[in-house]
């Protein structure tokens, strides 16, 4: 099918088509979110363990920053999604673009500040980006491979039949 | 002696403005890997969503812990140039 300019117009076209619904980006990173919250009493613990009050502020304040990229990250993709599948693709470049430049700009504005431990804020923003992504992965991972284990999908399969022999 | 003092207060600041450079340049240099990264992944996850529209949940999924790994390496490309140059 070719609309007024010609062009092809179908389901492959990344300009007309678009995600709808809940994202499920946003659930994994609440899920992320959630992991952090949990996880956060005992990196700051460690930090002050290790560099004292210092250590502990800048823990809190690394992971605070990285929950914030991931939820911004989601966020982009979330609307960018519901936009185009093209407008996806410029969204996942700029949000990339956009959350260094934030974290840049958070670490410069605080460097100098004399509750930041900059080796301990460093090390949480690796070890927490990574350990975090590797939580999630290993429930996703397992989601995606076996998708009867996922919570809920032995309801949804129930409800699916009740309705069809009803 | 204050010839002295003054060849060794600009070789200080060179080496200072060397060290500033060398840590941008590395951080830049870090960045450039996952922007590439991140590209190519992105596109082809909107390649696959456009063909399997019913599979874009589970690819977005997917491209998203793709993205947030690649991004790591620019983290940790970061996380070095701020060790370099403040620490």
């Amino acid at each position: 099918m070719s609309n007024t300019f010609g062009v092809d117009v179908n389901e492959a076209n990344p300009l007309l088509s678009r995600f709808e619904g809940e994202s499920p980006v946003m659930q994994v990173v609440l899920d992320i979110m959630k992991r952090g919250v949990v996880i956060a009493p005992v990196g700051i613990l460690i930090g002050y363990l290790f560099a004292g009050s210092a250590g502990a502020w800048s823990v809190a304040f690394g992971l605070g920053m990285i929950l914030f990229n991931f939820f911004l990250s989601a966020w982009i993709i979330q609307v960018t999604a519901r936009i185009s599948f093209a407008a996806l693709a410029g969204g996942a470049m700029f949000g990339f673009l956009i959350r260094l430049g934030v974290i840049t700009t958070a670490v410069l504005l605080v460097r100098n500040a004399g509750w930041v431990d900059l080796v301990a804020l460093g090390v949480t923003i690796i070890i927490t980006h990574l350990g975090l992504l590797f939580w999630e992965l290993q429930y996703i991972s397992g989601s995606l491979a076996y998708p009867g284990l996922k919570p809920g999908a032995g309801l949804a399969d129930n409800s699916t039949k009740e309705s069809v022999s009803s | 002696m204050s010839t002295t003092l003054a060849l060794l207060q600009t070789a200080a600041e060179a080496k200072n403005t060397a060290a500033a450079g060398s840590a941008g340049f590395a951080y830049g240099l870090a960045a450039i890997g996952p922007g590439i990264g991140i590209g190519y992944l992105v596109g082809q996850a909107v390649q696959a969503m456009a063909r399997q529209p019913e599979s874009a949940g589970q690819v977005q999924t997917t491209m998203f812990l793709g993205i947030a790994f690649t991004e790591a390496l620019a983290l940790i490309g970061f996380v070095v140039f701020i060790l370099l140059k403040f620490a």
